[in-house]
């Protein structure tokens, strides 16, 4: 490294040399840093600079990319030796009742999630929107639960949610309700976890909400207002378009967190009531480390990767519309 | 009038949002019987659920494992990250474009593919239950290297220019000219990249068996669903809210930052 460094350090000389004289004859171009001598400079550099991304890139992502391509065709329990298994992996998969169970969860979570999130999120935001006085204060509560961790509110929810001396079924039974049986009831289970990730997360969309909202000009709802539009229609002609591409954003980021919903049933539920919370990270978990199916696990993994992929496509072809 | 219902509507989420938090720090001061009571405030005050946390398992350690780990991380993460970022915005070279476009291709890539892989990979090394299987793995983020990029295109080629001709070295220039021009961008890629750490819980599970090399989340995990706890939830809610407490008090520093950084990637703790 040293050496490198002097080295560096004579080109430099050279390039300034270079550089003056590229300056005095070519000062128009000097803003793009031309001159010939020190391209070569810049050459070494740059490769210096990438090069531990690059090498970590390597070994860290290029390698367990292709080694996952690897696993799909093995058996391995990571301690006895690999076994070449042919298209075993897949068939098991296409024949694995409880991974298509967990991918149905996910579907139902996102499905009570995505809704809820825009409407509560779109609320909220409109309202900040409004600059009332003290709207530092909202904003900065509403965003608390983005920033703390998963297993905190998980672990607060596993007692507000518990059957017999849960906080809100206590509330409940005061005000004279029934007590709702939230994550002990395979029906109840996963909508109550789809709650609780709203609860989490909708912070954040408020904020990508409101920055929609203050993106949208003036002038827009002014010529709404001089062609005499009502507050509604001002909502579903101006606002709602011109938030789409929000939306199309909300709804992205929700899927792919709702896919990666792990911590959550692994805390509360550990996938039950009768594999009602069973979510695919969970299962591909429970796969690679309580049973050591290293192959078939990896399967899995690529397989929801994949899924993933396709509702992220078919979803912004169908949410997202060019208005203007 | 209409300013009324707003505020209602307001204070509402307010309370939504902030009286769990609340009522977990009250529960935590409460004895175990009391916690699923109406009354927000505790008959007795007590800590006894914290001492029995510190009791049962060694949080503290737990502590200085993520700690370590986080500032590990962040530390990488923005040097190599800044120099990524810097050959890819500010310097010509030869497959330039084709570097850039990998490294976004990579941000395309679901973490659970690489699960599995990586953890094996992590078990050929020898870093299973050791912090460098925490760390290493996670000491370049393809994110802090976009926002980084991003950041340094705006600066002036001209103040570059300068610099070499004063005879300034490109790490030189990086780290002493370019860096203080750019502290919004390593501030957000910071704060990405530390709550993101802080919080991860799956990775530490998997890598990470022993005690002593724990994470505080993956501890505090174990606790709560391991019945570590005996069941009771006081120290559950206990360990919870000292795992918070990190995050809470440097969000409530800094939330202005938090909020624009974490919004500006979509990115979740």
């Amino acid at each position: 490294m040293p050496a490198e460094l002097a080295n560096t350090e004579t080109e430099q000389l050279e390039a300034y040399r270079a550089g003056v004289r590229a300056a005095a004859t070519r000062a128009p171009d000097a803003g793009r840093g031309a001159g010939a001598g020190r391209r070569g400079v810049k050459l070494n550099t740059g490769y210096v600079l990438v090069a531990p991304y690059l090498v970590h890139l390597l070994i860290f992502f290029g390698y367990p990319l292709l080694f996952s391509l690897v696993l799909l065709f093995h058996r391995w329990d990571v301690v006895t030796p690999m076994e070449f298994v042919g298209l075993k992996n897949f068939v098991r998969l296409f024949q694995d009742d409880l991974f298509f169970r967990a991918i149905l969860n996910t579907g139902l979570f996102l499905a009570i999630h995505i809704p809820l999130q825009i409407l509560v999120a779109l609320f909220f935001a409109e309202l900040l929107n409004m600059r009332l006085k003290g709207r530092g204060l909202f904003r900065t509560i509403y965003f608390l639960p983005v920033v703390v961790s998963g297993v905190v509110v998980t672990i607060l929810f596993q007692q507000l949610f518990s059957f017999d001396t849960g906080y809100i079924n206590n509330v409940l039974t005061a005000l004279g309700g029934e007590r709702v049986p939230w994550l002990v009831s395979p029906v109840w289970a996963m909508p109550s976890i789809a709650l609780m990730a709203t609860w989490k997360n909708v912070g954040l969309y408020v904020i990508l909400f409101l920055a929609g909202l203050q993106n949208i000009p003036e002038a827009m709802y002014e010529v709404a207002d001089l062609e005499g539009a009502n507050l509604w229609e001002k909502w579903w002609l101006v606002t709602l378009p011109m938030l789409n591409p929000m939306v199309v954003t909300v709804v992205v980021l929700s899927t792919i967190g709702g896919f990666s919903l792990f911590i959550e049933p692994y805390v509360l539920t550990g996938g039950g009531p009768l594999n009602s919370t069973l979510s695919g990270l969970l299962y591909i978990y429970n796969q690679a480390f309580s049973f050591n199916h290293m192959g078939y696990a990896a399967t899995l993994g690529l397989f929801f990767a994949l899924v993933i992929f396709v509702v992220v496509l078919l979803q912004r072809r169908f949410v997202e519309t060019d208005f203007y | 009038m209409k300013k009324t219902v707003a505020y209602s509507a307001l204070v509402l989420g307010l309370v939504v949002f902030a009286y769990p938090f609340v009522w977990m720090v009250m529960a935590s001061l409460k004895p175990e019987l009391e916690i699923g009571d109406l009354a927000l405030l505790p008959s007795r005050w007590t800590v006894e659920n914290y001492t029995l946390v510190f009791e049962s398992i060694p949080l503290g350690r737990a502590f200085l494992n993520s700690v370590l780990v986080v500032a590990a991380v962040t530390a990488s993460v923005l040097v190599f990250g800044s120099m990524a970022g810097y050959a890819l915005a500010k310097l010509r070279w030869r497959g330039r474009e084709a570097v850039f476009n990998l490294i976004l291709f990579t941000m395309m890539v679901p973490f659970l593919v690489m699960l599995i892989p990586l953890y094996t990979l992590i078990v050929r090394f020898g870093w299973t239950d050791s912090l460098l299987g925490l760390i290493i793995p996670f000491m370049m983020s393809a994110t802090a290297v976009l926002i980084l990029r991003q950041s340094f295109l705006a600066i002036p080629q001209d103040i570059l220019d300068a610099a070499r001709i004063d005879g300034c070295g490109e790490g030189r220039i990086l780290f002493t000219i370019v860096w203080p021009l750019s502290i919004p961008a390593l501030v957000t890629a910071g704060i990405i990249t530390f709550v993101g750490n802080w919080n991860e819980v799956l990775w530490p599970l998997v890598v990470i068996r022993q005690e002593a090399w724990m994470t505080m989340p993956q501890m505090v995990t174990l606790f709560a669903v391991g019945g570590g706890a005996n069941a009771r939830l006081g120290p559950q809610l206990a360990a919870a809210l000292l795992l918070a407490l990190p995050v809470v008090v440097a969000y409530l520093f800094f939330q202005r930052h938090f909020i624009s950084s974490l919004a500006s990637t979509g990115l979740k703790g």
